[in-house]
């Protein structure tokens, strides 16, 4: 491409941009002048230079529009909002010319003679609808919609031609042809006018490439580094002679970097300029009156953080416009002004800048928010009963989780308020959120002013360094290596660090309540095996100290990485990696260090992926569930956490983690056999261990055991029994669809997890091998009071009702599922009563809110708790549910909460003696 | 010393930018005892023995990157660009540094040499024979006195790409 054809480009989208805002005020203060010359000053400009690069078609759309505003600016015609929209439209045309032109160096092929008939039109003052009565008539439905999208049939494009072409010599027609020379004659004087003002500026500016400004930056940025290297060593060698220019070298540097930074700095307006389009047209569509007001447009920041916010930005101004605001009617109903108010406030406060959104519409709904939590299994209703509004509010950027209850065409497009935290996160900001329900909302952002220096934590493994952005590092966490009270660390006592357990040479650490997935560097990097040239280090002497654990923040989910050596944090500059090392994901970059050494800069999204932890792919996937949930149920959109294992043979198993209640790792020795059968000594009691191989492998120092308990809250009277397997392999998050039923015992079916085959295991099956009386009540008062809750669970899903029984009888409940609502409207016909019924919603013939609404309709179950379980679980579908006679609703797979519902549900124990499943009369 | 400015000290103007078809200027170096030759405007810088930082992960043809004056250089082991055992002694290695695609790249050599000009008279295409290691990185051979010299295509030495290596 030419520097012609580029100068031209470059120069064509700063007009377009200017042009957007200037019509967007123009509509707003249509007698203003200064405004009016503005935009036909820049649409002429665009039409000249494209007449002289030889664009034809770009020319021909900026003529039409041309003449619309000469015959605005000399008071023939009004200004209009449709006349705004259709002169827009034609902008929008030629930037979408342009940004062909841009791409390929030539103009697209194209007809805009529709446009063009429509736009001549309206500049000859008729309404297109009433002067050519059939083609325009035709081309009519266009012109509110966008022009580039509707095509129309060649007929009509022919016609309308024709009818531009006829209309042209009429008696009237002189008037834009008289108007050329005139217009053309105008802007000059326009421009000549505006140049008094502006010529002493122009001069003083130069158009420089951002990449000569980057170059520079980075220069500064080293220099930087290398001056407080310098300083460094000034203050350990006293009386030197260099302090003084040294001292002077230290000011000018941070003088010349703080210049450099303003050579980067933009306006935040820049990033604002297209937000008065925006709201105009999101206004129009959603029929809101809504005032977008931008104060400290002026305030700077370094481009860089500029593009990376802008997108963001943009849409949590379509958010407030669309779900924030209300509709003129809630509005006079709240006793507010018509108009709605979007403000943006930019300022900087300490080395940040600080973004605020606010609008003065209902706030964030508290109630909805709550529901949505609960259906979603966030949080538990006794949960979010601890917590404050705000507390609540802030979920909202939790990954899955959108408040609007339908998709509009203006939010909802896969971006959620997570993907906008995230996204700010990323370049080291804050959001933070204030809403008072009535009063509108506020979000504040909070961002570094650049992103050329960044902090990051300096570690050690295998004797090579790293560094890890501090961005991402949430904390540094010692643990020591082994089994947790058993294990032989004599030298630590240090009773309050965490153990990292290894379970077959997997190691996962538990960080407060929370299994924490670890990764160790020097095995990822091959840092051992890699040993080359001799002078790789021997292994450090790790295995039976304790480790150093960087926890890593990757998209939602944590990250344990195991280093040897955490140095400091170091200020470095980021830069690419050479082409031929760019396949490899685990580094984001490199860097020179202070000392002079290059030193490899770790990317933890990159390693989340090498290692399969669940990343930043999870929320996105979460996000387009969120699109389906319109659509019928579908299966995908419920993930559940699956515990993967190896026993017995090299295929990989699992079972849903929500079911395992401890991981742990038995030493040999300590296995002991009590009546014939392996037992071992586990929190002071002894805990039946079922093999699930068959038999234990004596070459192994320790077993891997599965332990699982229920549920119940007494102490003392915990049931636990531990299947003991080969490996624990991992843990992943996957939608769980039994592909294959279970051809043996013990196994419940195949499923795809994580790409591969699995079997999942049937826990009930095991539970029942190591205690035939596992679902049997435990305790004898129990069985005196004849307490156990009864429980009823509808649920078409064979897979399904495997799974939740066992976890519910664990529980404490005893539990009778049947397949479908008929069958349970059966019992309640024969006269069965329970306590409490749980119910799925999509069910073949009978769904369940049908079933909810005959049980509520009239018989002896009209007054019972029941519990809806569903994957589904948007606003209207818990409402929905509600409505229809449910107690609570619950997402399917979400154990504590149907746990904790039960028991609110529940009145427990209760004190009746009355038999299990006992009829009524 | 930078290559460049050691050239401008020994030979013509001429042979500098090459108008001299009959002479062509090469900075020198040995790799497993075989003498060969890089034209001496595609090198950039010659280094001395320098700390390289290992990168885990990256084909075996990259020996590490480097610090050179503030830009990170990569560095890439020739011998094993051709398949050559490792050096036995393990001495230090020096290296030449050369660009590609805006990128610096320094080859590892055992000992970098002198800067010749060559005569065309004496060059001659590769052998049919070379082996495969060797001919596709090399553009031809110099007869010298006593010795021959393989004449390196950098190009191709350094067109690295993750799935090439």
């Amino acid at each position: 491409m030419d520097d012609l054809l580029s100068d031209f480009l470059t120069e064509t989208n700063e007009s377009l941009s200017a042009l957007d805002l200037a019509l967007v005020k123009l509509e707003q203060e249509p007698e203003d002048a200064a405004t009016l010359s503005l935009i036909f000053r820049l649409v002429h400009t665009i039409k000249g230079t494209c007449g002289f690069l030889g664009l034809p078609r770009l020319e021909r759309v900026a003529h039409a529009g041309e003449n619309i505003l000469g015959r605005v600016r000399d008071g023939v015609l009004a200004v209009t909002p449709d006349l705004v929209s259709n002169v827009l439209a034609a902008l929008d045309r030629i930037k979408s010319i342009v940004g062909t032109l841009g791409a390929t160096g030539a103009e697209p092929a194209g007809d805009d003679a529709v446009l063009i008939a429509v736009l001549d039109a309206i500049s000859e003052g008729r309404s297109p609808l009433d002067t050519a009565p059939s083609a325009v008539r035709a081309i009519e439905p266009s012109i509110d919609s966008h022009f580039d999208i509707v095509e129309a049939p060649p007929a009509v494009v022919e016609q309308s031609v024709q009818t531009a072409a006829a209309l042209l010599p009429a008696p009237n027609a002189p008037a834009p042809a008289t108007a050329a020379p005139a217009l053309a004659a105008e802007p000059v004087a326009a421009e000549l006018a505006a140049a008094g003002g502006e010529a002493s500026l122009a001069s003083q500016t130069i158009r420089v490439g951002v990449d000569v400004l980057e170059n520079l930056m980075t220069l500064v940025s080293e220099l930087v580094l290398t001056r407080n290297q310098l300083l460094q060593l000034a203050r350990s060698q006293e009386n030197a002679g260099f302090t003084g220019p040294l001292q002077r070298l230290s000011h000018i540097t941070s003088d010349l970097q703080e210049g450099i930074m303003k050579t980067r700095m933009q306006p935040i307006g820049y990033a604002w300029n297209k937000l008065p389009r925006i709201v105009r047209d999101l206004a129009r569509e959603l029929d809101k009156k809504i005032d977008l007001v931008m104060l400290g447009a002026d305030t700077e920041l370094d481009r860089q953080v500029l593009e990376l916010i802008k997108d963001p930005l943009t849409h949590m101004v379509r958010n407030s416009g669309d779900h924030g605001l209300e509709g003129t009617a809630e509005r006079r109903a709240a006793g507010k002004p018509d108009t709605g108010r979007i403000s943006l406030n930019a300022f900087h406060e300490g080395g940040h800048i600080v973004i605020e959104i606010s609008d003065d519409g209902r706030g964030l709904p508290i109630d909805k928010i709550r529901a949505k939590v609960i259906q979603k299994g966030l949080g538990t209703e006794a949960e979010l009963n601890a917590m404050s509004p705000e507390a609540i509010q802030r979920f909202i950027f939790r990954a899955g989780f959108s408040t609007a209850a339908a998709i509009t065409a203006v939010s909802g497009r896969g971006v959620g308020m997570d993907v906008v935290k995230t996204n700010i996160e990323r370049i080291g900001g804050t959001i933070e959120l204030k809403s008072v329900p009535g009063n509108g909302t506020v979000f504040t952002i909070k961002i570094p002013l650049t992103l050329a220096i960044v902090a990051a934590l300096i570690v050690e493994a295998g004797g090579e360094r790293f560094a890890i952005p501090q961005i991402s590092v949430v904390e540094l966490v010692r643990a020591r290596e082994g089994v947790s009270d058993a294990a032989t660390t004599a030298g630590s006592d240090e009773q309050s660090g965490s153990a990292i357990e290894r379970i077959n040479g997997t190691p996962v650490l538990r960080l407060r309540e929370r299994l924490l997935p670890l990764v160790s560097l020097d095995d990822l990097l091959h840092l051992r095996s890699d040993a080359r040239g001799g002078t790789s280090k021997p292994p450090a002497e790790t295995h039976d100290s304790s480790l150093t654990i960087v926890v890593a923040q990757v998209g939602a989910s944590l990250l344990g990485l195991i280093v040897d050596r955490v140095f400091d944090t170091e200020e470095i500059v980021v830069k690419p990696v050479a082409p031929v090392l760019r396949h490899i994901s685990m580094f984001s970059g490199n860097t020179i260090l202070g000392d002079g050494s290059v030193i490899m800069i770790l990317d933890p999204s990159g390693i989340a992926r090498a290692t399969g932890i669940a990343g930043s792919g999870d929320s996105r996937q979460l996000e387009r569930s969120q699109d389906n949930k319109t659509s019928d149920f579908d299966p995908d959109s419920c993930t559940t956490a699956m515990l993967l294992f190896r026993a017995g043979d090299e295929n990989v198993k699992a079972v849903p983690l929500g079911l395992v209640a401890r991981l742990e790792n038995i030493p040999r020795d300590r296995i002991e056999s009590a009546a014939g059968s392996p037992v071992t000594q586990y929190r002071g009691r002894l805990m039946r261990l079922v093999p699930m191989s068959g038999s234990f492998d004596p070459s192994r120092a320790e077993q891997a055991v599965l332990v699982f308990t229920d549920g119940s809250t007494g102490v003392g009277r915990e049931n636990c029994m531990g299947l003991a397997v080969d490996e624990i392999v991992d843990v992943v998050e996957s939608n769980l669809r039994i592909e294959l039923s279970g051809a043996r015992e013990g196994i419940l079916g195949t499923a795809v997890l994580a790409g591969r085959a699995t079997d999942v295991i049937d826990t009930s099956y095991w539970l029942t091998q190591a205690n035939q009386d596992w679902f049997k009540p435990m305790d004898t008062r129990d069985l005196e009071h004849g307490g156990r809750p009864h429980l009823l669970i509808v649920e078409d899903s064979h897979f399904f009702r495997q799974m939740i029984v066992p976890v519910l009888e664990a529980a404490g409940y005893s539990v009778l599922a049947v397949p479908d609502a008929a069958k349970a409207l059966s019992l309640r016909d024969a006269g069965m009563m329970f306590d409490a019924i749980v119910s799925d919603i999509e069910m073949p013939d009978m769904d369940g809110l049908e079933f909810v609404r005959a049980v509520r309709s009239s018989g002896s179950w009209a007054q019972l708790p029941v519990i809806a379980l569903s994957g589904r679980s948007s606003d209207r579908d818990v409402e929905d549910g509600r409505e229809a006679g449910f107690t609570d609703y619950v997402g399917k797979f979400a154990k504590d909460s149907l746990l904790q519902s039960l028991r609110q549900c529940v009145s427990q124990p209760r004190t009746s003696s009355t038999d299990p499943l006992r009829m009524v009369a | 010393m930078s290559a460049s400015e050691a050239l401008t000290t020994r030979s013509s103007p001429q042979a500098d930018t090459g108008r001299n078809a009959q002479e062509q200027v090469f900075v020198t170096l040995m790799v497993a005892d075989q003498l060969c030759g890089i034209p001496v405007l595609s090198v950039r810088d010659v280094l001395g023995p320098q700390t390289i930082t290992r990168i885990p992960l990256a084909p075996q043809e990259v020996a590490g990157s480097l610090n050179l004056r503030g830009r990170i250089v990569t560095a890439i082991d020739l011998r094993r660009r051709l398949r050559l055992p490792p050096e036995p002694t393990g001495a230090p290695q020096m290296s030449v540094v050369a660009e590609q695609g805006g990128e610096l790249y320094a080859l590892l050599v055992d000992q970098v040499a002198e800067v010749m000009s060559l005569r065309s008279a004496q060059f001659e295409r590769n052998p049919a024979t070379l082996p495969q290691e060797w001919a596709q990185y090399s553009n031809g051979i110099y007869r010298l006195l006593g010795r021959l010299l393989v004449v390196l295509d950098v190009a191709r030495l350094l067109a690295l790409t993750p799935e090439n290596v």
